[in-house]
């Protein structure tokens, strides 16, 4: 079992709609994940079935019992998130500022702060067009993305494609370089960089780099829009011979992307010449 | 008054509108960016101005005291985050999972486990005119953005007074680090684009926006592409849409090489003219 992760660093550089090719061209050999739980786009494209949904709790939050509570301030006193204001000359927890580190709850004299486990999401097992399994997941409004519902749905993911003997597991990675991006990377065998001939993309395609040679993972590159800026082009170029990177393919810049997008379609379905031919030869490469 | 720009997902054009508003404002007013998006701040690359000022950044993390230590287990016990552990007669901290809550510091009966700083990342102020901008940087293996973000926030309430117009680029995504850069905004524009993924990830920001009781409102980016759902969403949740960005490969061209483009694209800045009317209109109705 092969588990390929595409990651972008930064949004927009149409790493979903590169992802949800594969998810399309690797057909039934595939389970796919969604792990961007932040904005998770993947299911407008692969039109899923949502067959099984469960309800994901993850961390705690403090809840003050207002009967019990004798108004000591001593866990206003401790807490270092400005979490228990007062409110009408009660204590009362602002569920936004907690982190529910439990500090609280040890120093209340008379028991009146409990942690309650938060449910921080949703997470999903869908077929989908493609004739496969998705893993996909929703993230709770202003939860936090602690990596663990991104590892749920990779696990999930993983689970099934052993259960099913499926070769491949492809995975839309998270943005940035915090947990839930360290999350989506732990374990991959095969990385592939979307990245797009900007400043700015070169500036991310490097940051998020550095994450992966962390890891230890080989990785490849497609460069999205890639006449847009040939200058910078060469640049990426140079890095990825550097780094020893494989340059898997140039994509040029379409608006085909979108309208693909539009459609509810991905591209190699909307598509059926350039953009194709390079999708079919870039998947071909990586598997 | 505080604006922040956020957007559900990445790349709708946060960044583009962030430097091009900030620095066409400051044409005419005292104005302060601050790049929030600690974990792949950007706006630096369009904003070449003159190092002011640069200091690293801090989050406290407890350190073990083996002398003092009896071993007697509480600190593992009160930590939420599994970031101490008990190992035999050795106690471990793990620095990338500790929330610096101060709970094993504070309770070990014995003071071995006192709060030590660790570097998680750096701040930069720079100067280009009448412009100052504001950028920190998460190092990379921190895996936690909201400390550094609120620690940017406080700074920057230090550092400049109401006078300014202060713009926040909110890191994107509807989580906790975007919570903690719009909670003290006074109004937040979210920046989408008119396709199925724009219009998913800006109602997951509409609701956020919501939960957090803000004002706030839609600037549509490349319109033109796509289709008309997100302005008819809009319309029907009675959302103000302040903008409509031209979708124009010139504009993608400029950004590409880290270029302004009001500068360049003139029906561009036709719709910052609008954008600053319509924000310093909040400002003088009382917003701020
Ligand atoms: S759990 Fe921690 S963050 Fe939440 S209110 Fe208690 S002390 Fe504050
Ligand atoms: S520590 Fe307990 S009793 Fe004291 S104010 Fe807080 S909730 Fe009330
Ligand atoms: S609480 Fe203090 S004394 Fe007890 S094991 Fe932890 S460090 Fe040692
Ligand atoms: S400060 Fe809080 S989060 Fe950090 S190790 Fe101690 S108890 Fe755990």
């Amino acid at each position: 079992m092969k588990e390929i992760v595409i990651i972008s660093g930064k949004g927009g550089t149409g790493k979903t709609s590169i992802t949800a090719s594969f998810a399309m061209l690797g057909g039934k050999d595939i389970v796919v994940a969604d792990c961007d739980v932040d904005a998770a786009d993947m299911h407008l494209l692969m039109q899923p079935d949502w067959e099984k949904s469960e309800d994901f709790y993850s961390g705690v939050i403090a809840e003050i019992d207002q009967e019990k509570c004798v108004k000591c301030g001593n866990c206003a006193d401790v807490c270092r998130f400005s979490a228990i204001p007062i409110i009408d000359k009660k204590y009362v927890v602002n569920k936004l500022n907690c982190e529910g580190c439990g500090y609280c709850f040890h120093v209340c004299p008379t028991d009146a702060i409990t942690m309650k486990e938060q449910n921080v999401g949703k997470w999903y097992i869908s077929n989908t067009k493609a004739d496969n399994v998705m893993v996909h997941a929703r993230l709770g409004i202003g939860a936090e993305n602690s990596g663990k519902l991104v590892a749920k749905v990779k696990n999930e993911a993983k689970r099934i494609a052993k259960e099913t003997d499926k070769e491949f597991i492809v995975v839309d990675g998270s943005p940035g370089i915090g947990c839930p991006v360290v999350s989506s990377l732990s374990g991959a065998d095969f990385v592939v960089l979307v990245t797009e001939p900007t400043v700015s993309g070169l500036h991310d395609l490097k940051r998020v780099y550095q994450l992966v040679k962390k890891f230890n993972i080989s990785a490849g590159c497609i460069i999205n829009k890639s006449d847009l800026n040939t200058k910078v082009a060469r640049q990426i170029e140079k890095f990825l011979r550097e780094e020893n990177i494989i340059h898997i393919s140039d994509l040029p810049y379409d608006e085909t992307f979108t309208k693909a997008m539009t459609n509810g379609q991905t591209i190699v379905e909307y598509d059926d010449a350039n953009l194709k031919n390079i999708l079919v030869n870039s998947w071909e490469k990586i598997k | 008054m505080k604006i922040a720009i956020a957007s559900g997902k990445g790349g709708t054009g946060k960044t583009t509108l962030a430097v091009n508003l900030a620095s066409f404002l400051a044409e005419s007013r005292k104005v302060v960016l601050c790049d929030l998006d600690v974990e792949e701040p950007n706006s630096g690359l369009f904003i070449k101005g003159k190092l002011i000022h640069r200091e690293d950044k801090f989050k406290m993390i407890p350190e073990w005291e083996k002398d003092k230590c009896t071993l007697c287990g509480h600190c593992q016990k009160v930590c939420n985050f599994h970031a101490v552990i008990q190992l035999g007669d050795q106690i471990m901290v793990f620095p990338e999972l500790c929330h610096s809550c101060y709970a094993c510091s504070e309770l070990c009966p014995v003071d071995a486990l006192p709060m030590i700083p660790q570097k998680m990342g750096e701040l930069k102020q720079f100067k280009k005119e009448g412009l100052s901008f504001v950028e920190s940087r998460l190092d990379i293996g921190q895996e936690q953005a909201v400390p550094l973000i609120a620690q940017t926030r406080e700074d920057l309430d230090k550092n400049f007074d109401d006078d300014f117009i202060k713009l926040f680029d909110a890191p994107p995504g509807t989580s906790c680090p975007v919570i903690e850069a719009t909670k003290d905004a006074d109004f937040v524009i979210l920046i989408t684009e008119p396709t199925p993924f724009g219009l998913h990830d800006l109602t997951l920001a509409v609701d956020t926006m919501r939960e957090l009781e803000k004002n706030f409102g839609v600037i549509v980016n490349r319109h033109g592409i796509g289709n008309n759902d997100v302005l008819t969403y809009c319309q029907k949740k009675n959302i103000p849409v302040i903008s409509k960005l031209p979708n124009d490969r010139r504009i993608a061209e400029l950004y590409s090489r880290g270029s302004l483009i009001y500068q360049k694209i003139p029906e561009f800045k036709k719709q910052l003219v609008n954008i600053a009317d319509y924000l310093l209109k909040l400002q003088e109705e009382g917003i701020r």
